[in-house]
């Protein structure tokens, strides 16, 4: 049964949108950490999205995506009253949320939305939740207000200086670092060299750092280890070992890499789509 | 027919018409074209209908083969139908996958002195023969089909050869059957993993819609301990059946496993099977080009990948196995089928290690030359490295076909399933049922990687178990 678009909320113009989707199984299980497979038409790929928000009483979830190749811009293209093909999930390992105390969640691009979700289930526990978010530019920024009604403290970064600190989420991390020597432990979602960053910024501090790969995908169930991660010197699959792992064991460099494996098909398949589309 | 002297048969074996290696070797049409009505009367006629046929016994779901072939030899092919549909719910797939050298085949009497009865061509003649007047027909091979059961229903997790058994047998009696299937396609490895020109993807949607037409009902897109929990079902159902199949791929362990451009076995034949990406970039699903492919191990999944890799465009496949020949696990008919089509085989051969560019790309492989020793645990002679006989095969595209472990999605999220040493679920030999009471299982979630046939079996088992429970 195809999944209807509830409502569609355009976040950066043609490259990024909020979508929340009527899937109420989903919704009924979906944790902080969790992942869906998407299909949006007969031909369509499937790809993964990291669950941004999900609302149980609702039968909701939410998902936000940066446009990237044909599959994102074809989701791109649909509006509020569309449907989707197909939705597969909640999958992957749930975020391990205990009660310990203060948490920094860093957030950059659309992983921003991702993270929302794992900071939300940090507050709901009753750690004290700080949000460390950036963005090249603040008009590419997400999620500010969403964060916001829950987070203790919300810090911002953008690299041309047009909102908050005028750099990088590091700088502010490694500053509040220094400060707060309660910090039991620091998630990061966003893209892989952000990610590396914010572990190796983490690391002098020795405070665990948990970081969530959006790795290559075919079934996200196990079966086919497209995947596939050295995390610690051993081989992980990220949709059933992860997708969260400890940020100071990941091969970043391999990770990006294999990110990169059929760069040329996508180009080639997002590049005719465009054309087909003007063609109408 | 008076046909019972145990001589030997005047005529030789039926060879199965094929599309020539040159032509096949560039498409994904199917390549054994199958028999003709004249060569299915000459192969029958070759059966001596024994009085007590072992050929059954060769046979994990119990074909009455020597009956079939009586009908087949009468030209009555509809009971012939009627038959073999009678154990087995899907004769249009088994007749091309089983391996049937290993099994009824292996039992024929004509066998100890010639060439066995082909069995397989046989059944698979009949089924695509027989054209199902209704979808009961279809299941049950039987016009009249089972009056509805009020109010009973199962659950199957997973739409493969061991649930859609399942599924088919508690159907035909009536039972109301949900099929929850964590793919977008129903059909499990008849879908993702055989590929087209062993197994058309239609024969596989006939047996599908047959079942849906029996109220049957398929739920895409839901994962077995994630979407819906065994323990959930239980409670809303009168009895579960877990068919989720095979699991995680294995890899070799040797360095430079993850670089650019090498894949398991599944993944490459998900993405051209499930994905289409044999008609990409019609299709969005991509597969990753290669031109001195590279494929470790010896078994059907091997041989499909090799062959998928060849009609994909590769210019050299070569099938890199640390044992013989002999020793090749794959059905025969597959081997010589990849033999033609121009796979190569390095035999005796192991990797060592992966080699790539600077930007993680897969250049070239090392291998080690072997020989065999004594017979190991599994009865094969165990292959030894030879010191300094190192070398290098340029490779841009290396595929892994060493089989799967067990996939923990549904087994960690139901810890009340008591699972074997090996990690599959333990089960009761003679009905499948689990440690969860009304909770089945069967397949490779219980064997490890096995083979459609041993699934079917199993299924079947369950179905019959499942059948006896609900309605007594």
């Amino acid at each position: 049964m195809p999944t209807p678009i509830l409502s569609k909320e355009s976040l950066i113009p043609g490259k990024t949108s909020k979508l929340v989707l009527e899937a109420p199984q989903i919704a009924k299980k979906a944790q902080p950490g969790h992942f869906v497979i998407l299909r949006m038409s007969e031909k369509g790929e499937r790809i993964p999205l990291t669950i941004a928000d999900a609302d149980p009483e609702k039968g909701t979830i939410t998902i936000v995506y940066l446009v990237m190749g044909k599959s994102t811009a074809l989701l791109e293209s649909l509006n509020t009253g569309d449907t989707i093909l197909d939705l597969c999930g909640p999958l992957g390992r749930a975020t391990h949320i205990e009660k310990r105390g203060t948490v920094i969640c860093v957030g950059g691009g659309t992983g921003i939305a991702a993270m929302h979700h794992i900071a939300k289930g940090h507050s709901r526990i009753g750690n004290k939740v700080v949000g460390v978010i950036g963005a090249r530019s603040k008009d590419l920024l997400l999620f500010e207000k969403e964060l916001k009604s829950f987070v203790d403290e919300l810090l911002i970064s953008t690299d041309d200086g047009s909102y908050g600190h005028k750099g990088l989420v590091t700088e502010l991390l490694k500053d509040r670092l220094e400060k707060d020597k309660d910090v039991f432990e620091v998630v990061a979602v966003g893209p892989v060299p952000m990610m590396a960053a914010v572990a190796e910024t983490t690391k002098p501090f020795g405070v665990r750092t948990t970081v969530s790969l959006n790795s290559i995908m075919v079934d996200g169930i196990g079966m086919c280890g497209a995947c596939r991660v050295s995390v610690g010197g051993e081989t992980k699959f990220a949709c059933v070992d992860g997708p969260e792992f400890d940020g100071h064991q990941v091969d970043f460099a391999e990770l990006r890499r294999r990110l990169g494996a059929f760069r040329e098909q996508e180009t080639l398949s997002l590049e005719q789509w465009r054309c087909s589309c003007h063609g109408k | 027919m008076e046909n019972n002297t145990p001589k030997k048969p005047a005529i030789p074996r039926t060879a199965m018409p094929c599309q020539p290696p040159e032509e096949r070797r560039h498409n994904f049409k199917e390549v054994a074209l199958g028999y003709t009505k004249e060569m299915a009367a000459a192969e029958a006629s070759r059966c001596m209908q024994c009085k007590k046929p072992l050929c059954v016994g060769g046979c994990p779901v119990e074909v009455p083969i020597r009956d079939f072939i009586r009908e087949v030899q009468q030209g009555n092919l509809e009971e012939a139908y009627r038959i073999i549909k009678g154990t087995n719910s899907l004769p249009a797939v088994c007749g091309r996958v089983c391996p049937q050298e290993r099994q009824c085949e292996s039992k024929c009497v004509l066998g100890k002195k010639g060439e066995p009865v082909a069995i397989g061509r046989l059944e698979r003649f009949v089924a695509d023969s027989y054209i199902a007047s209704s979808a009961c027909e279809q299941v049950t091979g039987d016009n009249a089909c089972a009056v509805p059961v009020k109010g009973k229903k199962v659950a199957c997790i997973g739409s493969g050869p061991s649930s859609l058994t399942c599924a088919g047998v508690c159907a035909a009696a009536g039972i109301k059957v949900d099929v929850f299937e964590a793919l977008h396609e129903p059909g499990g490895v008849l879908i993702y993993g055989i590929p087209a020109f062993r197994l058309p993807k239609n024969v596989v949607a006939i047996e599908i819609n047959g079942l849906r037409q029996t109220g049957v009902d398929f739920h895409l897109n839901h994962v077995g301990g994630k979407t819906v929990d065994v323990a959930e079902l239980a409670q809303e159902y009168d009895a579960v059946f877990i068919g989720v199949g095979a699991g995680l791929p294995m890899f070799l362990g040797v360095p430079g496993e993850n670089l650019v451009g090498v894949f398991s076995a599944n993944e490459y034949l998900t993405r051209v099977n499930l994905g289409r990406a044999y008609d990409f970039p019609n299709y969005d699903t991509p597969a990753y080009p290669g031109k001195n492919v590279t494929v470790f191990g010896a078994g059907n999944v091997a041989m499909d990948a090799a062959r998928t890799a060849l009609r994909m465009g590769a210019e050299n496949v070569h099938v890199v196995y640390r044992r013989t020949r002999a020793e090749m696990p794959a059905r025969l008919e597959e081997v010589e089928h990849a033999e033609e089509e121009g796979v190569q085989f390095a035999m005796l051969s192991a990797p060592l290690r992966f080699n790539g560019d600077e930007n993680m790309l897969l250049k070239s492989v090392t291998l080690q030359k072997m020989e065999l020793g004594e017979p190991d645990a599994s009865g094969r002679r165990r292959p030894l490295p030879i010191a300094g006989s190192e070398y290098e095969m340029d490779t841009d595209l290396a595929i892994v076909a060493l089989g799967t472990r067990s996939n923990p999605v549904l087994l960690d999220a139901t810890p009340a399933l008591k699972l074997n040493k090996r990690g599959y679920i333990e089960v009761n030999e003679e009905t499948g049922e689990t440690s969860m009471p009304g909770v089945f299982a069967g397949g490779d979630i219980v064997t490890g990687s096995a083979t459609v046939i041993l699934a079917m079996g199993a299924g079947r088992r369950a179905g019959q178990a499942i059948v006896k429970r609900i309605l007594g």
